[in-house]
């Protein structure tokens, strides 16, 4: 299915979430299985509400992650999972490339709701929509990603999906917080934030991990704050209309300064409603492809 | 008594003579009696058993001097036995294992396990390699001078990296009073950390952390620069990327005692093997780049690798069937390191003769081991090869216990047809079934 095709249809089930009656028959009588080997609170619920919406019957198993048999888990808990044949397995994985792994050994559809430092495509989508509202297109943005893209799916499926679109990607990040060879995925990198933000139309945050000090990414929280969190003053660089985006939890004071997270041009929590409809939209567009047997 | 064998009308390659050409062998009481173009011309005395070995190459038997077998400890991966049917299918006649097992190969008295139960139950024959340090602990030296004595050919950390520069220090400055080889595999733990693929645009693409080829080649040259302090004894068990080659050459060029080993999937696989994370594909030191791979080649070709192994590492499903970055290190090799190893001969990259020198003479002579020679006088360990035979790797014909190949469904050329050890044939077996 095309991308805007997707989003056109999640502009409807933006509608539908914010009716009195929420609830659809696409997925009637279809067992959803949300399926967390890590902690998110946030894309669980997103995506128990998208199924619930649309009438499935959403089961969410988190997975207590050992430290050592972690694949184990893995592979146990798909079978386990298949023999109760559930129609849609959503899952999330701490590993790159384990949603993948799951998928074939499992027979029903499976959606990937984040792997490792991989993809997080439904994140992207709803980046994607919410940047489309406001600005009615998306060819021709230029979108700066901020922060710690080394250890970021979201960077990663919002470079590929925005790129797809026609969107220019900037890059702001301190080096050590860059993967290797990301000059060749047609971006522009910044290590001076307030260099990189002039003139964009979006700025999308990034979370920085706590343990990223401890492993001598950056050297400290303030430091951080000073050269590449967003405060008042780089948001200024940006077109006047600019967007603040975060995909959440955000850190208030690493990585952006509350009178932004809350300001006049954050989206953020549009993007939490944007997120429901997506993953609607995503489920919706599977149920076509359902087997009806 | 065993009947002497004569190998007729084969194309005989010894790298110990320089000798490939036509010709025959002769065996008698497990030795060598002749080989070469002057064995061909002494006639078929009555009761000796001949094989025609017409479109055949007759090699000295592989010398592979990196294997780990689950023996002792992980016997459901490899056993010595299995191991060495593996090894007799793939014409490798002398197999060394690493110390890395549980127990670990550190004292006399588990050297002697390992060899009585190679002598029990093995086809071919083998040596182990004992740890650089007790427990592998990266502390205390291990008793060389004990553990050479009761039969280790070599002193190894196995699959782990010596961090303190000062044991390594000791290591080679002690090894050298006895004569013993320091077999190193290179990698910084720290700069690899949780890396588990070549640091690259594919590892990015792929969102899985990487290992710096500067992993390897900082601790090569810590190492090269050690060996020039103590003058002892090194071996690079196995390079990855065209900067430690660089380092190997240098330091040949200085005088130093120093060899360098590559494993048979560095010289003919690369990171985009690893597709949409194929576990079979991870491996230490990971696959590198293509050009990498190319520089390895070329350092085959021009004498800098001098070795070649399998880098024969047993893993089973459980290991392997894994998200990737918690998915087990390794792959077998036994039995395809020399049909993988053809590929750069009959792509004119490596002549034949220089590539059973890296997998037999070389590493025998490395370890002062009898084999990697067909001149008269040494035992019969050979290989007869039908270089240009097609077939096709699949699992289930595999020997080794463990199927962790990374050339399932490669169509390889070149086949071994025989395989015999001390004058006795080890592969095809008796039944005449397994493994053809």
């Amino acid at each position: 299915m095309e991308i805007s095709a997707l989003l056109d249809l999640a502009e409807e089930e933006i509608a539908v979430s914010r009716q009195i009656e929420k609830k659809k028959q696409t997925l009637r009588g279809r067992t959803q299985i949300n399926l967390f080997f890590e902690a998110s609170t946030r894309t669980q619920s997103s995506f128990e509400l998208a199924g619930k919406r649309l009438g499935a019957d959403v089961m969410n198993m988190a997975v207590a992650v050992s430290s050592v048999k972690k694949g184990e888990t893995l592979i146990d808990t798909a079978m386990t999972l298949n023999a109760m044949r559930p129609d849609i397995l959503v899952v999330r994985h701490h590993s790159a490339g384990a949603v993948e792994l799951l998928a074939q050994k499992v027979e029903c559809s499976v959606i990937n709701a984040g792997d490792g430092a991989h993809e997080h495509p439904t994140q992207a989508l709803l980046d994607a929509l919410t940047i489309r509202r406001h600005k009615g297109r998306l060819q021709g943005l230029k979108v700066a990603i901020c922060g710690d893209i080394r250890h970021s799916r979201v960077a990663r499926s919002n470079i590929i999906l925005l790129q797809a679109m026609g969107a220019q990607i900037r890059l702001i990040a301190p080096s050590t917080l860059l993967p290797t060879a990301i000059d060749r995925f047609g971006v522009d990198i910044f290590n001076d934030m307030r260099q990189g933000l002039v003139g964009v139309d979006v700025v999308m945050m990034l979370r920085l991990q706590r343990e990223r000090m401890s492993a001598a990414y950056v050297p400290s929280i303030r430091e951080y704050f000073r050269y590449y969190g967003l405060d008042v003053e780089k948001l200024a660089l940006a077109a006047p209309d600019a967007l603040v985006m975060h995909p959440g939890p955000m850190n208030r004071g690493v990585e952006i300064d509350p009178l932004v997270a809350d300001g006049p041009q954050s989206v953020i929590r549009e993007q939490v409603e944007m997120g429901v409809a997506v993953r609607m939209a995503v489920l919706e567009a599977l149920a076509q492809h359902l087997p009806n047997r | 008594m065993p009947r002497p064998i004569l190998l007729a009308n084969a194309r005989i390659v010894d790298p110990s003579r320089g000798l490939d050409s036509p010709g025959a062998v002769v065996v008698s009481d497990g030795r060598i009696v002749a080989a070469g173009p002057e064995a061909a011309n002494q006639g078929t005395p009555e009761g000796w058993e001949v094989f025609d070995c017409a479109g055949k190459a007759v090699i000295p038997g592989l010398v592979d001097m990196r294997v780990f077998v689950g023996e002792p400890g992980a016997e459901h991966l490899e056993t010595l036995e299995t191991a060495s049917r593996a090894a007799a299918a793939g014409g490798v006649t002398t197999l060394v294992t690493m110390p890395d097992t549980d127990p670990v190969i550190d004292d006399p008295a588990l050297v002697d396990f390992v060899l009585r139960r190679a002598r029990h139950s093995a086809l071919v024959n083998i040596h182990p390699m004992a740890a650089v340090t007790k427990g592998l602990a990266g502390e205390e030296l291990s008793e060389f001078g004990l553990l050479k004595d009761a039969g280790a050919v070599a002193f190894t950390e196995g699959r782990r990296s010596l961090r303190n520069a000062q044991v390594m220090r000791n290591a080679l400055t002690y090894g050298r009073d006895f004569d013993a080889l320091i077999v190193h595999h290179t990698e910084d733990a720290d700069l690899a950390s949780a890396g588990v693929m070549n640091e690259s645009e594919v590892a990015t693409r792929l969102g899985l952390p990487g290992i710096p080829r500067e992993a390897e080649t900082i601790l090569l040259e810590r190492d090269l620069r050690l060996a020039r302090l103590t003058r002892g004894r090194y071996h690079a068990a196995q390079l990855s990327c065209a900067a430690s080659l660089d380092a190997v050459r240098h330091a040949k060029a200085g005088g130093l005692s120093v060899t360098a080993g590559a494993a048979i999937a560095h010289l003919s696989l690369n990171e985009g093997d690893i597709g949409s994370y194929r576990t079979f594909f991870k491996m230490s030191p990971p696959l590198r780049s293509e050009e990498d791979r190319l520089a390895m080649v070329e350092a085959l070709a021009d004498g800098t690798l001098d070795i070649v192994v399998s880098a024969h590492d047993p893993e089973d499903v459980e290991g392997k069937r894994q998200p990737f970055a918690e998915a087990a290190d390794g792959a077998v090799g036994l039995e395809t390191s020399l049909a993988v190893g053809l590929r750069l001969v009959h792509s004119g990259d490596v002549p034949l003769l220089r590539l059973v020198e890296a997998m037999s003479t070389a590493p025998a002579s490395l370890l002062g081991l009898a084999g990697g020679t067909l001149k008269p006088g040494a035992p019969a360990d050979l290989a007869v090869v039908d270089l240009n035979r097609p077939w096709v790797v699949t699992e289930e014909a595999l020997n080794s216990r463990s199927k962790n190949t990374c050339f399932e469904g490669a169509k390889l050329s070149g086949r071994v047809t025989r395989t015999l050890v001390a004058g006795r044939t080890v592969y095809p077996y008796a039944d005449g079934e397994r493994g053809a």
